[in-house]
This record gives C-alpha cells, sequence and structure tokens, in this order.
C-alpha cells in the first residue's frame, strides 16, 4: 500500500465522519485494486467503471478507492475498514481477493460485496466476470495468422482459471489457423511489476517469439516488443493504443461502466441480489481494441468475422473435438464447453508444452 | 535448455543486475558510514520519476540520469536532515522515507503515464564489440551498465586505497573514536546518505528510461528491498556486491529464459525461488566481514 492511498484512506474516513453527522443518504461505494490507477490496464479499467457511476448518479452515490493493496490479509483489514466507514457496497476487483471478501462479507451481513473473477457466493456476495477468453480467441487467430516464427509467446501472471482458460482460447484459435504454432508460456507470479513483465518478454523474444500475447497488467512488455522491432502484442485489460499501431495490433479492452452502473443502481432502488454474471463480447463487457493496418486486410476481416460470430452466440471459443494435454478426451464433435468446466479450467488443450504449476 | 542462447543470456545478466547494482553501491557507501537508511526503495522510484520526467523535458538521457541522481540525493537529504540532525529512529525513518518516496513519485508522475521517453542508445565500442562472445555480452550495453561498474571500482578504490575512505569507514565503525580524533561525523554522513540517495536514483532511472522504458506507478515492484539484502550478504564489500547483483540478476534472468525455452521439466516454483536462494547461498558461504561497529546507532558530539 502507498502512502497515497493511506492519506486517502485518512481522508475517506474523514469523509464518512462528516457525513454520518450530516445524516446525507447517499450510497457509498468502495472500491479496492490491486494495483495502481495508473496501470493503464486492468486497475485502471475498474477506475474508469467507479468514475462512470459518479457521472451516471452524481449526488446521489460517493466513491473511493484503495489501490495497490496485495493480496492477503492487507486486504481484509481494508475491506473491514470500508464497511466500518459505511460503505453500502464493495468492489473487491482481483481473484486473490476472495478469501478476505467472503471472511468480511460475513462480519458485515448488510453490506454488499461484489467480488470480481471469483467463484464463491454469498447472500450478500455477488461474484462478476468477463468472458475474456472470446477476447483471447480473437487474438489467437491474429496471432497465429501472423507469427513467422511460429513461436507465440505468452506471459501468464498467476496460474488460475481466467489465466489457463486465456491461454487455451488462444491456442486453439491460433492452431486452427497455423498448425505449426507453438506457445511459450512464462510465468511471471505478478499481476504488476513492469521490469519482470519487460524482463519475460525479452526473454521470450530471445527464444524467437515474434508475437506477445500477456496477461499481466503493465505496458511494460510493449515497450519492450517495440524496442525489440518485429514484434507484435496486444493490449490487456486496457486498450494501450499509445503503442499502436505496432507492437500493440489490437488489444482487449474490459468494460466494467455498465456493470458497475447497473449494480449501483441496484443497490439504490433496494432490488440488489446476490448472483453470478458472466458476459462477454455480446454484453459489450469485452471490446476488441481497434485492430491496426499493421494486420493484412483478410486476417483483419477474419478477426472481426470470429468476433462477430462470438458476439452472435454462433461460434463458441471452446467447441469440441478437442482433447485435454495429456491426451484424454474432453469435448467430442460440435460439443460446447459448459461454464462450471471453464470456471474452473485448471488444465491445458492437447498440443500446448509445459505443465502448469499446482 | 538447450536452446537458450547463452550470449543473449548473459547479456540478459548484466542489464537486468544493473539498478541493483547501483542502488546496492550506494546503501553500501551509507552503511558504511555507519548508518543504515531503509529508504533505498523510495529513493529508486523518486529517481525513476524524476529521471522519466527530465528526460522527456529535455529529450536527454544523460540530464534524465543527472536529474534523477539530483531527485535520489535531495529526498535522501530529508532521511539525512532527520537522522543526523534531528536524531530520529533510523529503521522508522528509512521506513518512512520509502512510503513518501512512493507517494511522491506517483504525484510527480501523474502527467507522465503512457508517455514514451527518449531512447538511451547503446555505447558504441569499435573494436570490442566486434570480439567474439565477449562482445555481444559486454561490449554492446548502454553507457549506464559501464557507468555503474566504474562506480564500484571508484567506490572500492576510495574505501580501501584514500584517505578519506578510511575515515568514512573509521566514522562508520566507532563515531565516537572518529569524533575524538576530530573528524566531522555529521558531516560526513550526509555527504555519504546524499551519495547513496544519487546512486539509488540513478537505479531507478535505469529502470523508467532503459529497462522496461517507460513510467509506471510503483515500478520498482521491491527492487530497493533485493539491494538492501544484497548489501548485508556482500558483508559491505564491493566486489561482493557486483557478484551478488549479478547472481541476482542471472538467476532471474535464466529463470524466464528457461521458462520461455520451452522445454523446461524443473516445476516453475522452483524457479521463482531460485535467484534469492542462489544469492543468498552463495553469499552466506562467502560471508567473512561483519556490519560497521555504528551502524544504525544515532550520533550527537555530547554523548
Amino acid at each position: 500500500m502507498t502512502f497515497k492511498t493511506v492519506l486517502l484512506g485518512a481522508t475517506a474516513a474523514a469523509a464518512f465522519a462528516t457525513g454520518a453527522v450530516a445524516q446525507d443518504d447517499k450510497t457509498k461505494v468502495g472500491f479496492i485494486y490491486v494495483g495502481p490507477v495508473g496501470d493503464l490496464g486492468w486497475t485502471y479499467q475498474h477506475d474508469q467503471g467507479r468514475l462512470a457511476v459518479e457521472e451516471e448518479y452524481g449526488d446521489k452515490v460517493e466513491t473511493f478507492y484503495v489501490e495497490s493493496v496485495p493480496e492477503g490479509p492487507d486486504a481484509e483489514r481494508v475491506l473491514t475498514q470500508m464497511a466500518l466507514q459505511g460503505a453500502d457496497l464493495i468492489f473487491t476487483t482481483s481473484f486473490g481477493f476472495m478469501e478476505a471478501t467472503m471472511n468480511v462479507a460475513q462480519k458485515f451481513p448488510d453490506v454488499k460485496f461484489e467480488h470480481a473473477t471469483g467463484y464463491q457466493r454469498a447472500d450478500n456476495v455477488s461474484t462478476y466476470s468477463a468472458r475474456f477468453y472470446e477476447g483471447r480467441a480473437v487474438q489467437g487467430l491474429i496471432a497465429g495468422e501472423m507469427t513467422e516464427s511460429n513461436i507465440i509467446g505468452y506471459i501468464g501472471s498467476y496460474p488460475i482459471p481466467e489465466v489457463i482458460r486465456g491461454i487455451n482460447a488462444a491456442y486453439i484459435q491460433a492452431k486452427k489457423v497455423n498448425p505449426e504454432v507453438e506457445f511459450r508460456v512464462v510465468w511471471a507470479y505478478t499481476w504488476f511489476d513492469p521490469a519482470k513483465e519487460a524482463e519475460a518478454a525479452k526473454a521470450l523474444i530471445d527464444a524467437g517469439a515474434d508475437v506477445i500475447l500477456q496477461h499481466t497488467d503493465s505496458t511494460a512488455p510493449q515497450a519492450a516488443a517495440q524496442e525489440a522491432g518485429d514484434v507484435i502484442t496486444f493490449g490487456q485489460a486496457s486498450d494501450m493504443l499509445d503503442y499502436a499501431p505496432k507492437p500493440r495490433v489490437s488489444s482487449i479492452i474490459d468494460n466494467w461502466n455498465q456493470y458497475y452502473i447497473d449494480r449501483v443502481g441496484a443497490v439504490i432502488d433496494g432490488t440488489w441480489e446476490s448472483k453470478d454474471t458472466w458476459d462477454g463480447i455480446d454484453a459489450g463487457m469485452v471490446e476488441i481494441g481497434e485492430i491496426t493496418d499493421a494486420v493484412p486486410a483478410e486476417v483483419k476481416e477474419a478477426a472481426l468475422a470470429l468476433k462477430d460470430a462470438i458476439a452472435a452466440g454462433e461460434v463458441h471459443p471452446f467447441t469440441g473435438p478437442l482433447k485435454k494435454q495429456d491426451g484424454s478426451d474432453w469435448l467430442a464433435e460440435g460439443e460446447v464447453a459448459d461454464d462450471a468446466t471453464l470456471a474452473g479450467m485448471n488444465f491445458y488443450v492437447e498440443g500446448l508444452t509445459g505443465e502448469i504449476p499446482q | 535448455m538447450s536452446n537458450i542462447d547463452p550470449i543473449l543470456l548473459l547479456s540478459a545478466i548484466i542489464v537486468v543486475s544493473t539498478p541493483i547494482l547501483l542502488a546496492a553501491i550506494g546503501e553500501l557507501v551509507v552503511e558504511r558510514a555507519g548508518v543504515l537508511n531503509l529508504g533505498v526503495e523510495g529513493m529508486m522510484i523518486t529517481g525513476a520519476v524524476c529521471g522519466f520526467v527530465v528526460a522527456t523535458a529535455t529529450g536527454s538521457p544523460w540530464l534524465g540520469f543527472a536529474g534523477a541522481a539530483l531527485g535520489g540525493a535531495l529526498l535522501s537529504m530529508v532521511f539525512g536532515i532527520l537522522t543526523q540532525l534531528f536524531l530520529s529512529n533510523q529503521v522508522a525513518t528509512g521506513l518512512a522515507l520509502t512510503l513518501f518516496g512512493l507517494g511522491l513519485s506517483a504525484l510527480l508522475g501523474q502527467g507522465y503515464i503512457g508517455v514514451k521517453g527518449p531512447v538511451v542508445p547503446d555505447l558504441y565500442l569499435p573494436g570490442l564489440r566486434d570480439i567474439p562472445f565477449l562482445g555481444p555480452v559486454m561490449f554492446r550495453h548502454d553507457a549506464m551498465v559501464y557507468i555503474a561498474l566504474l562506480i564500484v571500482a571508484l567506490v572500492w578504490l576510495f574505501l580501501n586505497r584514500t584517505r578519506a575512505g578510511r575515515v568514512l569507514r573509521a566514522v562508520g565503525e566507532n563515531h565516537d573514536a572518529a569524533h575524538a580524533l576530530g573528524y566531522k561525523v555529521v558531516r560526513l554522513r550526509l555527504a555519504a546518505i546524499a551519495f547513496g540517495g544519487a546512486c539509488a536514483g540513478l537505479g531507478g532511472a535505469y529502470l523508467s528510461l532503459v529497462r522496461v522504458p517507460q513510467w509506471t506507478e510503483g515500478m520498482t515492484a521491491g527492487a530497493g528491498w533485493i539491494a538492501l539484502a544484497i548489501v548485508v550478504f556482500a558483508s559491505w564489500r564491493p566486489g561482493r556486491l557486483v557478484l551478488g547483483a549479478w547472481l541476482f540478476g542471472g538467476a532471474t534472468a535464466l529463470q524466464l529464459a528457461l521458462q520461455a525455452s520451452g522445454g523446461v521439466q524443473i516445476p516453475i516454483e522452483y524457479l521463482q525461488m531460485a535467484p534469492y536462494l542462489a544469492t543468498i547461498l552463495v553469499l552466506v558461504i562467502l560471508r567473512a566481514g561483519r556490519a560497521p561497529g555504528s551502524l544504525g546507532r544515532p550520533f550527537h558530539a555530547s554523548s
């Protein structure tokens, strides 16, 4: 936690102290972030959602946030503090906040919680996530078409289902358009560490990769690819348009705005209920950033066609026949993966090399 | 294993270890003068942002590095004045300096997120760069890599071969005795702290200008703490410091390269641990030195 966040927390505390005296009936919405709001990636997009809520409801809501909260005991402390400060609704925006969210939610049954990318729910805990893998499939297609070395580098954060799903989705699509393609996955064990992400990207480029996909939050891999020259990348979580038209040739954008507006609205109306939301391209929660001219026109067209087909529900990125890495059958011809399997995905599909750390 | 290019790997090691080396050599001088400054991380990140801001404003990475050194030194003076003149607790003040530096850098860098800085060119060393193997590994880097090594060499010379360096060590070993001999303990320590701050600033700027290269909040992500640890494990000796930094950088670069190469059979958890384990292990085996006698103790001329 940075000094700034401590200060912000103190300011927020002061604000609530005075708020309680004034007896105002604003709905108070808290956010805890795993990175800084200036990461231009994951946390940045959540904060955009927070700002959208403020804009939508104006004086009716009050939002506050604490950034760069480590996943673990610190998160529980921050959440407890937020709940004590009178928050009505708290968004916990990282997978690793799951335990802390559940623990604090139990202690404060009147406070509502929304946990991103998790799978544990309670009467006052909802979960929400986006089907990023739909965007990964589109990236996989572009990556498979564009690679010349046939080596695609993938910077993974932690080996959790969300990340593994993305690797699988991208690989399946890349393999479809380019049977020669090979994925190299580097686990960085961090969501946000620009120096480490840059090193991971460089290691992959040194190993021959000419396409880098990332599931970490900073723009450092983009900068590394730009420096290396003939390497393409995709923006992660946020558009990362500063690196367009090359290396960044497209991106997956998480758009939480509408979801946050809806859920805060539900709290204001008193209609909030615990539920699980998992939206994708069709609902606008996952957007594909502009595909630049560095991508050949026909590849761009194919990518957009895939995106539209996924949005329309005609194509599911996990459609059989598919086998697991160990060669066992997973999906039969034409069969589509069910959400439960996807949510807990802990295996690679056939063709991927390397082991998932357990 | 087979598809890792040793030349690329070794050259990556040199680059990866440079920021830690810079920050650590500064802290080494500070600690040899008897002061424990735990604010390395804060001074590094402040250097990172100052360097980036100056470099983008002027278009010159070299002015950026100068700005970073100045920024780090200025911030370290906050620590210096508090601990040396007001005799505040060094551990607490150092920790506070880290928190302060992280917040201050986030504030200073607000307009610079997503901005691209000037490119730092590789130093062109005719002849040397064409030596087989050694050329690409050692002689195709940017100038800061060599400046960092030069600083280490100069620090070694200073501490072991000059009168001023020996005075500095005397102050670190026993400040009362040094004071009795008429040396200006506080003044010397302030100078050492400023040097430490400047080096940490350079290390931070190396991240924001060369290695990443961009400004992102919190981008040092713990490098300052690694630097602090390496100083201790190197038993306060410049030569071992280089070894420690290269070992750490080496294990870090190697584990990423192993993962990227595809055919790794070693579980990734062990690879992740490797940099820390290797560094601790080797430096503990080598360990012979002891901490400067007055390290972390407050000094006042009246005592």
